[in-house]
């Protein structure tokens, strides 16, 4: 590759309440030990989204920054943009509903998304909070995800997009699904810092950006995963 | 205080009887057995223990403990305080603390953040402490912008004296509604949660400790007390230097805050701060324990802005001990370890123990913090050599040290 990767996150003044920086920090880490430079852009929600970004990442965030931050990111267009033009976006709990085409508010009024995925999500009866774990759709040659949720939401998926994974612990969409995916997108409840209990997904939005990766030491991220997988696995 | 009905009589003896059954058992320090007695047995125990005291709530996501303390502390001058010193921080805590001194005349009372609006409105507080929000366990706390919104509504209308940090500006919305506020300036180190106007959700935009909103009116006050580095300036000018015991800012603004609050109970800064330089440690917090030759000292770093504190108290020369847990009360979910910044521990040895090391491991990786991995306490403070070590630990992992060296105060 010859200039740098870009990433760039997304409203962190809004939508980085669980952690979310540490998708960010994981991306970082997992190209620079294969020798790729990278570029990070923080963009706070009063600035516009530039749209010559290689990943995209937006994060979770409580009810009403998860409003402002959709009608922000509606006006300013510049993820849409940018997707349009082949960029890959991983999108995170309320950053994932937003992706949609409607969400529930916080008194579960209907507030609309911006559209760049085939879901709907509304607020359900309780909070789901705990461990998930789920099978990744064959196609995209990840491992079983292992994460946390804490999320109120229920995502219909619709035909434009394919679930992410079957959960095998916890609740995801709400139907048996965990996230979806569709082009470059990945869109996921598992809050924060996603990537690194799934260095597998993380590695699949680099190779979408960058094209085949050699291989790296998994070491920390490895014993990590083994250890949360056997402690909700049956 | 005056005699309390039979039955809130009863239900106060028997919540004590409960609770020196539990101290006697060596489950706790009794504080919370003994109030969830009484309440059950009187649900209105907790307004009529209240009743004829003049009373101080203290909320924040942290520093309630400390600056409960230090209040404390400083109102002893006036006269007897009662206090859940413990940090047992609900109605039944409430309950306990009060029912365990009735006779005093004075109460400080650290408050969970939730139960704040409930807690206010039983007891009718005269003065609310209000210090600071951020994101803290968030699998089980409260959403910290509701939070104000909760605190905005349970203030309006009432006549309480609220003493509120306005470095904070989501502190400084919440208090907003209340009939008479005095302002202290005590800082803010931990700015992550506060990019955006609370009013209006427009970009906040910040020069040194001001703040403002672009877009609506909404904007510091004036503050009548600053922390100034050591000192305190209070509402008539004079500079105060706080020479406390404790160390660190986050104690500094703690303590302006105590200042302030004490004046409220009409005691002035030249008497009250004699007493808050008395106090050493809270809880085992900041304190230090001895063992073979090593002098460990413990801090306690419940979330990114806890770890901001110690981070800042603790001492670069010196061997650092990082131990976390997910137990309940420290929340099951560790994402928050991605919002602190280890980066500040290059350089120093780093031992990484606890139940959730394997967490903390991938995230000094990813930061490029060298450390070792212990698989106990006891293990990481063998491998270090005689002399001082700094344990930063998370709520459950502190009390387990805590307990090994004989719940240290
Ligand atoms: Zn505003």
């Amino acid at each position: 590759m010859q200039s740098s990767l870009r990433i760039v996150w997304i409203y962190p003044d809004l939508l980085s309440t669980y952690g979310d920086q540490g998708n960010v920090l994981v991306l970082e880490q997992r190209a620079h030990k294969r020798g790729i430079p990278v570029e990070t852009v923080h963009v706070r929600s009063s600035d516009p989204v530039p749209e010559q970004g290689d990943i995209y990442l937006i994060g979770g965030g409580e009810d009403r920054p998860q409003i402002l931050g959709a009608e922000r990111l509606r006006r300013d267009g510049g993820l849409q943009r940018a997707i349009a033009r082949g960029a890959a976006l991983l999108a995170v709990c309320a950053g994932y509903q937003i992706m949609g085409s409607v969400f529930g508010g916080e008194e579960g009024q209907p507030v609309p998304g911006i559209g760049l995925l085939d879901i709907s999500s509304s607020r359900g009866e309780r909070r789901s909070v705990g461990e998930l774990a789920a099978d990744v759709d064959p196609e995209l040659g990840v491992p079983t995800l292992t994460g946390f949720e804490n999320h109120m939401g229920v995502t219909h998926l619709g035909p434009g997009v394919r679930p992410l994974s079957k959960t095998i612990v916890g609740t995801g969409n709400g139907d048996g699904t965990e996230g979806c995916h569709t082009g470059k997108i990945v869109g996921t409840y598992l809050h924060g810092p996603a990537l690194a209990r799934n260095p597998g997904l993380a590695d699949l939005l680099l190779r979408w950006a960058v094209g085949p990766l050699p291989a790296i030491e998994d070491g920390w991220y490895e014993r990590l995963r083994q250890e949360r997988l056997a402690a909700v696995l049956p | 205080m005056s005699q309390l009905p039979l039955r809130a009589q009863l239900a106060s003896a028997l919540g004590r009887t409960a609770a020196t059954l539990s101290r006697a058992t060596g489950r706790g320090d009794g504080s919370v057995i003994g109030g969830r007695v009484g309440l059950l047995l009187e649900p209105d125990l907790l307004r009529k223990l209240a009743a004829d005291r003049r009373l101080a709530l203290v909320s924040a996501t942290n520093g309630k403990t400390t600056t409960t303390r230090l209040i404390t502390a400083a109102l002893r001058e006036l006269g007897d305080v009662a206090s859940n010193a413990f940090g047992a921080n609900m109605p039944a805590g409430h309950v306990s603390a009060l029912s365990t001194n009735k006779a005093a005349p004075y109460a400080v009372l650290e408050v969970d953040e939730k139960y704040l609006p409930e807690v206010l409105d039983t007891t009718e507080a005269g003065v609310v402490v209000l210090m600071n929000l951020s994101r803290d366990q968030m699998d089980r706390a409260a959403e910290i912008w509701l939070l104000a919104q909760k605190w905005r509504r349970a203030l309006d209308g009432k006549p309480a004296h609220v003493i509120a940090n306005c470095d904070d500006p989501l502190v400084t919305w919440g208090a907003s509604t209340a009939a008479r506020v005095t302002w202290v300036a005590g800082g803010q180190r931990w700015r992550e949660d506060s990019w955006c106007c609370p009013e209006c959700g427009g970009p906040l935009d910040r020069k040194a400790a001001d703040w403002a909103c672009r877009e609506c009116t909404f904007h510091r006050p004036e503050p009548n007390w600053v922390l100034d580095d050591e000192d305190v300036i209070d509402p008539r000018g004079d500079r105060w230097r706080l020479n406390l015991k404790l160390p660190g800012l986050a104690n500094r603004s703690n303590a302006a805050i105590a200042l302030a609050t004490a004046e409220a109970f009409g005691l002035a800064p030249h008497l009250a701060l004699p007493r808050l330089r008395e106090v050493t440690s809270v809880a085992g917090r900041y304190t230090t324990v001895e063992r073979d030759g090593r002098s460990l000292r413990l801090l306690l770093a419940k979330n990114p802005a806890g770890w901001l504190e110690a981070f800042d108290v603790s001492s670069a020369e010196r061997p650092i001990i990082l131990s976390v847990n997910a137990q309940g009360p420290d929340g099951r979910d560790t994402s928050w370890l991605w919002d602190v910044d280890y980066r500040i521990l290059n350089g120093r040895p780093v031992q990484v123990t606890g139940e959730r090391r394997l967490d903390l491991a991938l995230r000094l990786d990813v930061a490029g913090v060298p450390f070792t991995l212990r698989d106990s306490f006891g293990q990481a403070v063998a491998s270090l050599p005689p002399g001082d070590i700094d344990v930063i630990a998370n709520y459950t992992a502190f009390q387990a040290i805590r307990t090994e060296f004989g719940r240290a105060e």
